[in-house]
């Protein structure tokens, strides 16, 4: 298998996350959006991992894993408490700290 | 740009098959997931995207991962969104209203990223084969974790901690 097949599935799925992080309204499906981009990144550590033959790039897959379980719970903690404040979670509305 | 001749004839052409399989798959259902009216589905459609990534991680032989993977995102992260989709909205169904005004912003955006992505990746790893190897054995992961990846893996544990007790305090009521 070539590296680069997984690096382009890796870069698209990268790209279609970009796009859903620009283009979504509700902050739920920003939030998938974000779980896109750290996949596509997963899959970069892992062909790395395969490519060099070192189990670190694994190990960090591990690591980003967990740390975005971290970021979802926290994440959907925060648009709870804006729906309640709010009853919407459209984010274009939430422009109060801007200057 | 000779990679996709040699993506042919080189190593294991069932591997190459099912990669690309799972790979369209893959795209249609990401594709979906920024595209579709409905909340629901979306996250139905993250779950096929999920899937996928996991199967590549067994084509990889990064088995590992690839249950991890398994566990914590399809098991518990959809399990969350499926509750925020649930108390964030009341209806089932078609939403209007879940775009931006200026989305179409965003493709002229992933495009050319993806084009300056897809070119840097294919000058500099165009012919680049991926080894053979078996899977990765659990042992090696484990001694890495706990040997040089110490420091991290505490910092980690803190961090979840971190987090599991922030989101309560957010979501909380009172």
């Amino acid at each position: 298998m070539l590296a680069v097949n997984f690096l382009l599935l890796a870069a698209a799925l990268f790209c279609i996350g970009v796009y859903g992080v620009i283009a979504r309204r509700n902050a739920v499906m920003v939030l998938m959006s974000i779980e896109l981009i750290l996949n596509a990144v997963n899959l970069n550590l892992i062909a790395f991992a395969l490519m060099t033959g070192a189990v670190d790039g694994q190990v960090f897959a591990l690591y980003v894993i967990a740390i975005a379980a971290a970021e979802v719970g926290v994440g959907l903690a925060m648009v709870l408490m804006i729906y309640r404040n709010r009853k919407s979670i459209a984010l274009d509305e939430l422009s109060e700290m801007k200057g | 740009m000779n990679a996709l001749i040699l993506a042919a004839d080189d190593i294991s052409v069932a591997q190459n098959v099912g990669f690309g399989i799972i790979a369209a798959l893959m795209i249609f259902a990401a594709l979906s997931v920024v595209s579709s009216k409905n909340v629901v589905h979306a996250a139905l459609w993250l779950v096929v995207v999920l899937a996928g990534v996991a199967a590549q991680y067994i084509l990889a032989a990064a088995e590992f991962v690839a249950v991890s993977q398994v566990l914590v995102y399809i098991g518990a992260v959809m399990v969350l969104f499926l509750f925020g989709i649930m108390l964030t909205r009341a209806q089932i169904g078609k939403e209007p209203g879940l775009n931006n005004t200026g989305w179409a912003l965003g493709i002229p955006v992933a495009v050319v990223l993806f084009g300056l992505l897809a070119w840097v990746i294919i000058d500099q790893f165009g012919d680049d084969v991926l080894p053979d190897r078996g899977p990765t054995p659990t042992v090696l992961l484990s001694d890495q974790f706990l040997s040089i990846y110490i420091i991290p893996f505490f910092a980690l544990a803190f961090v979840l901690l971190a987090a599991a007790i922030g989101a309560i305090v957010l979501a909380r009521k009172d």
